[in-house]
């Protein structure tokens, strides 16, 4: 999404200069890996006017709604530019019209901020998940998630500061199954070389944009040879791309065995998406619990936020004492998005001095507060800093 | 072992009657098998074991297994067969399994599968367990005393599926660029694996099985496996069932492990599930594994690292190999020897300097030995000299 915007500006300031002389090169693409794909379809154009932009936020189910009430609270309070189209979906019904508005939806706005929708077991086979349908059908084929230790959360293993960027298209969610023999199920795993290469190329690119210097890539190809071989394979072509990235292996047992005992070892991690799975939730346990990460799921001409463990948190809802933390600061994942970096950094500058005094953590991190404290707490530290504000 | 009851009975009822009545079946389950139940490997009162020293530090754990065997004087042989994995014939794993056949009973080190090999190449360890069907992987994760972490007063048991899910090594490429795995679940190992679950939860006094799973969006693979535990835990009304997502499982793992008991999966989550509890123990080297199957039994270490970084550094931690040696002596109903080690294996593992550098102290793998020994000998029954 960057490098396409960055391509139509230099070919914009390129053209003007040589006039029409250089008609044959008039699209310059920006990296090798986009001149295979012939795509001449434009970027959408932000949903952007009159400088408020408009965002797409679907509640979902369980703790959802009211977490993103809050969200709205806090932007409205914040006097951030963002206008909010509301599009509900509703799980327990089996035809997908929900679900399509809301990928309709995404589709105009480009950007989306969501709840987790239920996936219930009892339903039959042919209802879809409806996050997966919305995940393939917009491409979203990078889930990238953040671990961080916070310096105001007791955990038991300290300073861990692990990127998760998990393939979220393939792999084992394919979702094709099939009963050929009576009591016989087959369940096809798809792993392909194009999602290997982009997903590949995804992490060494943000690992050199954020400044990091170690890539590893989960995997289990030892049982898995074509499948997760093939993976491995697509990692280390493109691994050879970026020297100053180291890049190594590990089969996800180990990986796992690791993560709990000397979690400070990883730096970015790059898997399939039922490893990333697993991974992103010990990681998540590991920090501090569901609660506190956000997770944000980039294709290339969309972005939807929603945390990162993706919990519907049924048997909390309604009850306000969901921990915020995690939309919240999905929230601000998505005002660096659209390039509100100001707003970003002042909400979860105040979020951060929150989670330090101790006696706003809601009960998952083993406070007392409840959410709405901790929101109202937070939108006391923004209005401390003396920007604009709306009335408490 | 139900089978081989059943041909006594069938024995002496043979006598009795005459051969007029046909082949008694000891139980329902047992009369859609017609297999041959082979004799325990006892002879003179030892009884002869399978020996696969592996890869890594396989061959010097085996090695302090049997130096441990001699001098407590347990009646066992071992019977050593090398495999080779850089072989690309099949030749060894055949023979071992061949051997295994023949006693029953095996210990094993892990056989190293290189990815650098062509995919034909099968992993040796998982030949093994499907082509003796030892669908039952038992790991008993407890937390020791004498080991510090950050967890404490875990105990967990984990039942995982050995021979089908995504281990069936079911890959091809139809489309270049596009590679299919086949992860197969089927209704009858899925039933056997769960009844085995509610057995071994009934027979040790456990009073909760959770099966882990991810029927939300395998509905059909998983949504199968789960409504086979469903089914078989209906048979089994004083202990509870539950399931969990596997990804809740693995967060609930690393924040509050002491709230599970038994759990079931199938292959791949068995995978991560025991290593993330081998983990939270003390890692790698203190937790054994055992393999059951309707007639062998395979014991090895939990999480079946092949160390190869750590090999004949005599640094590696023999705790595990040796725990896995007293579950073999179970099995083989030698009790009194096994318990004999187990208290002194952990009564050494208490005992902090004697701690392997996994654990964080400085002893060597043979002082851990050396120290075991010592405290077998320190209890009274008869031993070889030191």
């Amino acid at each position: 999404m960057a490098a396409h915007s960055a391509v139509l500006s230099v070919s914009k300031i390129i053209n003007p200069f040589w006039g029409g002389r250089l008609g044959n090169t008039v699209k310059v693409f920006g990296t090798t890996l986009t001149s295979h794909r012939n795509k001449t379809q434009r970027a959408p154009p932000p949903a952007k006017y009159g400088g408020r932009h408009t965002v797409t936020l679907i509640p979902g189910d369980g703790i959802g709604p009211e977490l993103l009430n809050h969200v709205r609270e806090v932007f409205r309070f914040s006097c951030v530019p963002v206008d909010f189209e509301v599009v509900h979906v509703n799980s327990a019904l089996e035809t997908e019209e929900d679900i399509n508005n809301a990928i309709t939806a995404i589709r105009r706005n480009g950007v989306a901020l969501k709840g987790n929708i239920e996936t219930k077991h009892t339903m039959p086979p042919s209802v879809k998940s409806r996050n997966n349908l919305l995940r393939t059908s917009l491409d979203l084929y990078a889930n990238v998630m953040h671990c961080q230790s916070l310096p105001g959360v007791q955990t038991r293993h300290q300073n861990i500061d692990i990127m998760i960027i998990r393939e979220n298209t393939e792999g084992e969610y394919s979702s094709l199954e099939h009963e050929n023999v009576p009591g016989v199920v087959e369940s096809l795993k798809i792993i392909t070389r194009n999602n290997s290469l982009r997903i590949a190329e995804y992490a060494f690119r943000l690992a050199r944009e954020k400044g990091r210097r170690r890539v590893t890539a989960v995997h289990k190809a030892n049982i898995m040879k074509l499948g997760d071989g093939l993976f491995l394979q697509c990692c280390r072509e493109v691994a050879s791309g970026y020297p100053d990235i180291t890049f190594d292996s590990m089969i996800v047992d180990n990986t796992t065995m690791q993560l709990v005992s000397k979690p400070q070892q990883f730096d970015v991690m790059v898997m399939p998406n039922l490893y990333g799975n697993v991974v992103s939730n010990v990681c998540a346990g590991l920090v501090g619990g569901p609660g506190l990460v956000p997770g944000a799921n980039y294709g290339r001409d969309y972005a939807v936020f929603e945390t990162a463990t993706r919990n519907t948190g049924k048997s909390i809802a309604d009850k306000n004492i969901a921990n915020p933390t995690a939309m919240l600061l999905a929230g601000c994942m998505m005002l660096d998005h659209l390039k509100l970096h100001d707003h970003a950094s002042s909400i979860r500058n105040a979020i951060f001095t929150t989670m330090n005094e101790n006696r706003l953590h809601t009960a998952d991190i083993g406070g007392q507060g409840t959410t709405s404290e901790v929101v109202q707490s937070v939108m006391r530290i923004i209005q401390s800093k003396g920007q604009l504000t709306a009335e408490f | 072992m139900t089978a081989r009851c059943v041909r006594s009975v069938s024995g002496s009822l043979q006598l009795l009657l005459r051969n007029r009545w046909p082949k008694v079946y000891g139980a329902a389950t047992c009369s859609q098998k017609h297999t041959y139940t082979p004799p325990p490997a006892q002879y003179g009162g030892r009884h002869t074991v399978t020996l696969i020293p592996g890869d890594g530090i396989g061959p010097e754990l085996a090695n302090h297994v049997r130096e441990l065997f001699r001098f407590c004087c347990v009646p066992v042989d071992f019977e050593v067969v090398n495999v080779d994995s850089t072989m690309a014939s099949e030749d060894d794993i055949n023979n071992a399994i061949m051997a295994i056949r023949r006693n029953g009973v095996a210990l094993k080190g892990n056989l190293e599968t290189n990815h650098n090999l062509p995919p034909s190449y099968k992993s040796r360890n998982n030949l093994l367990r499907t082509t003796l069907d030892l669908y039952a992987n038992v790991m008993h994760c407890q937390s020791l005393p004498g080991v510090r972490t950050r967890h404490r007063n875990i105990d967990i048991m984990i039942i995982r599926e050995n021979t089908e899910g995504e281990y069936s090594s079911l890959e091809h490429e139809n489309v270049p660029g596009v590679v299919e795995c086949l992860k197969i679940i089927t209704r009858t190992k899925s039933l056997r694996i769960a009844d085995y679950a509610f057995r071994t939860a009934r027979e040790k006094g456990r009073t909760r099985v959770t099966a882990v799973h991810k029927a939300n969006i395998m509905k059909l693979g998983d949504g199968l496996f789960l409504e086979c535990c469903k089914e078989v835990a209906s048979g089994y009304p004083e202990i509870t069932f539950d399931s969990m997502i596997v990804d809740n499982t693995t967060m609930q793992l690393v924040s509050r492990p002491q709230q599970f008991d038994v759990m079931v999966m199938p292959n791949l989550y068995g995978n991560v599930v025991s290593n993330v509890c081998a983990g939270l123990v003390g890692g790698p080297g203190l937790v054994p594994g055992a393999n059951y199957g309707e007639d062998y039994a395979v014991f090895e270490t939990g999480t079946r690292n092949t160390g190869k970084s750590i090999a004949n550094t005599n640094t590696a931690n023999p705790t595990a190999m040796l725990l896995a040696s007293c579950l073999l002596l179970d099995h083989l109903k030698l009790h009194a020897y096994a318990n004999m080690i187990r208290r002194a294996i952990l009564s050494t593992v208490t005992e902090t300097r004697l701690h392997t550098a996994d654990l964080g102290g400085q002893g060597s793998t043979s002082e851990v030995v050396q120290s075991i020994m010592k405290a077998v000998e320190s209890t009274g029954p008869r031993t070889l000299s030191l």
